[in-house]
């Protein structure tokens, strides 16, 4: 019985040593995964299991559509903002509102500065101690450390080989302070850590440097929604009036002064991005050129929603920024349309999750999404209900549900994003991803891989970082052109809406497509659903034996040191998991649910 | 061997004087006069770094986020230089049984010592399995780690109040940190918002450094220092209020002006927190100011009260106290067609604020 072929080409293996990981740390919410390995310590079985549910949806129900925002904002705290932006899109196509060019000019830098911020601090403060020892930073000498930040990143002022010594001081006295804080009990002897000290040196300084810099980042959506993290939306436009010169522009929302300092910011970013992430991407990622593990679903099957509209309300792949497409078996000469509408492509499967569905054999379209909580242990399971030791994938064990578009598990996130759009010609994309298979001697199928992951979100933050200022430029044009609307209040009041609708909204999250599917009835939410891109990428198996993005990527990694599993780190983090995203789905039979829960 | 603030400092070539400045900027930011100065730099010059450890539960990390937000102090010397974050899953480098053994040698260590900080909650429904840390139920976690605490700081609405997970109907039973049986008898702060302000998360640590001392909480268990007052009391289009100046719609003329957002649902007369006074992200703006009425994130409750967009109707007495009956007179006669708000007010006043709207 020892290897299992799954429909989607993956070979699983679980006669080998069981390793679990629990919690996996340096992410959002709460996940654990466990790993067969065979004799040569290669993993041969992966099992990812989403470790918490909170219920959001069932809660929006019978609320008022325009709050809607609010509460799925808070679905994550770290993609703040791109659930409630996704929802208020729901809510508009649900009701057909058509937003001012200012509006969406605003919301796309406030889009996008999310995109900035959440790649540059995953890229430093989730993923980097995957590949950057601090301890050994503190062997290096600060000489070789300025000599390399000045070859990689001319323009970088902060290069000198006494900064860097003050940094190294810094973190030498931190550790032989012997109270080790955030790097406690890290896997710092291990022999995966690759990187030359002066290297080690240079990216925990710029860990310093990018902690501080990142809340800079968020200014923008501060003065665009008073505050970050989680700011103010609204159905209709924005909630920020402009008032450029009129009397009393310097109490109002959005003036010059406001846009010289987003200006200021946006400015400072595309520095930042270019000067400190990007170099030091190139230079990690060119220690690890050998480490070519984690590809998974990226070379075979690849989605993506499409955002970033570049004119109001026009919601057309050709009017995306963001590429829309989706990839099947690793044909990128046929990138395949996607409609969020169509009953047949985007469904969700729960035979491994811990739901409950009238069929399991069948999926559902989030319209007429059910869910219903079932936690149920499968009998291999190993542990008690409330220990677990051992969970049994035969059988349910995730609270995330399995999405599948046509029928096939798919890989979300930057990657997607970057191979779809290169597939498709689309010219920035295709410079970007050249000059950086050149600048590393790999060939593109580097791409798929841990790394490729990990390269794609540093090139999109550096497109983002672009784009809000393209964004930023157009909405002053606009503004100087004489148009200062930012809301369309028309259809704001409930009494004017019709009494059944539905609707479905849209984004590229950090993490991957994101889609928001809303029913209203007599001017209350009859039914919420989103499919979110950690439920695509952390999906369990289905009901065919797909498994998803984070288990097929871990297969055939070799780990160096199974009881410290650094590489299976690198791996999932490389996915940057969000799991308050995945594990909050929840339907329309809430007060079924209530009933089985309240006790 | 312990580093404390004031060597950090001087490590990075900051001279005494220097310091010294900073200690009078933090008292002053404090509200404290100069003879505070000596202390505090006594303080930081003698400390070692205090163990924290940073719970998890069922939440969205829009805490942890707007900690790492904090303009002054930066999060990053609060890390290097001020506590020892011993275990925070969100940034610690450790995972799996290495991750969870911390917990176990903070508490061998520092005995009744460490501070326990608390982001999300508890849910205790389907025996807690609703989140699940190594296996075990967060709830499990959470007890273990509290009993050993010298205190807990329950950190935004989730971990004070229970917040978006505890919506009508809390589904998985999540309960807020001070609400969850058998939690050990421990001083709890709450520090409640969603998220709250950064700089406010980071004051409140560095006031308990600094004074080595509970900063003097209101009966619900919040700073005094940073929610004794509603953000109507201190809010900079207040005189748009007193004056009847209303924004009516979206982008109407008014909002343009930045007149009052009251008529648009704004919860800043009966949300006690400091976004009029301090402001987020390094005091640049607030709700308020960007153009949205507050939604009362700090309050316990505040996704149960009805529409954010609703005009409130349960106000308890605009103001600072003294002038509350001219002021409401006035808004009452200015208001027009809300001008029952200020009778509804008083009739409202001792009912609860759950459940009376829908």
């Amino acid at each position: 019985m020892s290897v299992v072929t799954t429909p989607n080409g993956f070979n699983l293996d679980t006669s080998g040593q069981r390793v679990v990981v629990d919690p996996v740390t340096r992410i959002e919410g709460h996940m654990r995964c466990e790993v067969n390995i065979d004799e040569n310590n290669v993993i041969r079985n992966a099992v990812s299991t989403g470790t918490m549910w909170r219920g959001l949806e069932v809660i929006l129900k019978g609320r008022d559509p325009r709050d809607a925002w609010a509460f799925v904002q808070r679905i994550c705290g770290v993609c703040t903002g791109t659930h409630a932006l996704t929802s208020v899109r729901a809510v508009e196509d649900a009701l057909n509102i058509n937003i001012p060019e200012n509006a969406n000019s605003i919301r796309n830098i406030m889009q996008l500065s999310l995109q900035v911020h959440d790649h540059l601090v995953h890229f430093y403060h989730l993923h980097a101690l995957d590949w950057v020892n601090p301890v050994n930073a503190l062997k290096a000498d600060p000489k070789a450390t300025s000599a390399l930040q000045q070859k990689i990143s001319p323009k970088n002022p902060r290069s000198s080989p006494g900064y860097f010594r003050d940094v190294q001081a810094r973190i030498r006295k931190f550790i032989e302070s012997g109270q080790l804080g955030p790097f406690k009990n890290g896997y710092w002897s291990n022999p995966a850590y690759k990187l030359p000290p002066e290297a080690d040196l240079m990216a925990v300084t710029h860990y310093l440097e990018a902690l501080d810099f990142q809340k800079d980042i968020m200014t923008v959506r501060t003065i665009f929604g008073g505050k970050d993290t989680h700011p103010n939306w609204l159905v209709g436009g924005v909630p920020c009036a402009i008032n450029m010169d009129g009397v009393m522009a310097a109490g109002a929302p959005i003036n010059m002064e406001r846009l010289n300092l987003v200006k200021s910011v946006t400015d400072k970013t595309i520095d930042f991005i270019e000067q400190v992430y990007i170099p030091d991407l190139l230079a990690i990622a060119s220690f690890y050129k050998d480490w070519m593990y984690g590809g998974g679903l990226a070379s075979k099957n690849l989605l993506s929603y499409g955002d970033i509209p570049d004119r109001a309300n026009d919601y057309s792949a050709e009017n995306l920024l963001m590429p829309r497409g989706a990839i099947i078996n690793g044909k990128l000469d046929e990138v395949h349309p996607v409609d969020l509408r169509n009953p047949d492509e985007v469904q969700e499967f729960v035979p491994h999750s811990w739901y409950a569905y009238p069929d399991e054999a069948k999926g559902l379209h989030p319209w007429d999404g059910v869910t219903e909580p079932n936690y149920k242990l499968g009998p291999n399971f190993k542990g008690t209900k409330t220990n677990i030791q051992e969970l049994d994938e035969g059988a349910k064990y995730s609270w995330i549900k399995a999405p599948r578009w046509r029928g096939h598990a798919m890989e979300v996130g930057p990657l997607a994003r970057y191979v779809i759009g290169y597939a498709q010609g689309n010219k920035e994309y295709v410079e970007q991803v050249d000059y950086v298979l050149k600048a590393l001697d790999v060939p593109l199928e580097a791409m798929f891989s841990t790394l490729g992951r990990t390269a794609a979100r540093g090139l999109e933050a550096k497109w983002a970082a672009h784009k809000q200022k393209y964004f930023l430029d157009k909405l002053i044009a606009n503004i100087k052109a004489g148009d200062t609307a930012t809301a369309n209040s028309e259809s704001f009041d409930p009494s004017t809406w019709p009494a059944e609708v539905k609707g479905v909204g849209f984004t590229e999250a950090p993490r991957g497509a994101l889609g928001h599917w809303i029913r209203i009835k007599d001017t209350r939410i009859d039914n919420y659903q989103c499919v979110v891109p950690t439920t695509w990428n952390g999906s369990p198996r289905d009901s065919q034996g797909n498994i998803g993005a984070y288990e097929a990527s871990l297969l055939d990694t070799k780990v160096e040191r199974p009881e410290e599993p650094v590489e299976i780190l690198r791996t999932l983090h490389s996915f940057d998991p969000c799991l308050a995203c995945s594990t909050h789905v929840m339907s329309e039979d809430g007060e079924e649910l209530a009933e089985v829960k309240v006790r | 061997m312990h580093e404390t603030f004031y060597d950090v400092m001087r490590r990075q070539g900051i001279t005494r004087r220097s310091f010294l400045k900073y200690c009078s900027l933090a008292a002053a930011a404090l509200g404290l006069g100069p003879s505070f100065v000596p202390k505090i730099a006594h303080a930081m010059e003698t400390k070692p770094r205090i163990p924290v450890l940073w719970l998890h539960g069922l939440e969205c990390t829009c805490c942890s986020e707007s900690f790492l937000r904090s303009a002054h102090p930066l999060a990053k010397d609060v890390i290097l230089s001020m506590i020892s974050l011993d275990y925070d899953d969100t940034i610690m480098a450790a995972a799996g049984h290495q991750a969870e053994a911390i917990i176990e040698e903070t508490i061998e260590k520092y005995d009744g010592n460490y501070i326990l900080a608390v982001e999300g909650n508890a849910p205790l429904n389907e025996d807690g399995m609703y989140c699940i840390i190594g296996g075990k139920p967060f709830v499990e976690q959470l007890r273990h780690a509290a009993s050993h605490a010298k205190a807990i700081v329950s950190w935004g609405s989730c971990a004070s109040w229970g917040c978006v997970q505890a919506a009508r109907p809390n589904p998985t039973r999540a309960t807020p940190t001070h609400m969850v049986p058998g939690i050990a008898d421990k001083p709890i702060i709450k520090v409640p918002g969603c998220p709250p302000i950064s700089e406010v998360m980071t004051a409140v640590i560095t006031y308990m450094l600094t004074f080595e001392k509970m900063p003097e909480l209101d009966r619900q268990g919040r700073p005094k220092m940073f929610y004794s007052q509603r953000i109507h009391d201190k809010c900079y289009r207040r005189p748009h209020f007193d004056a009847g100046q209303f924004v009516e719609s979206f982008d109407d003329e008014g909002a343009r002006k930045g007149y009052c957002l009251y008529k648009v649902g704004c919860k800043g007369p009966t949300t006690y927190n400091a976004c009029s006074t301090v402001r987020w992200n390094g005091g640049l703006s607030f709700p308020i100011q960007a153009g949205h009425p507050c939604i009362g994130c700090s309050e316990d409750g505040f996704w149960d009260k009805g529409s954010f967009y609703e005009r409130q109707t349960n106000v308890k007495g605009f103001g600072i106290e003294a002038s509350a009956d001219r002021i409401g007179a006035t808004s009452a006669a200015i208001v027009g067609g809300a001008a029952a708000v200020h009778a509804a007010a008083s009739v409202v006043k001792h009912m609860t604020s759950k459940g009376n709207q829908e």
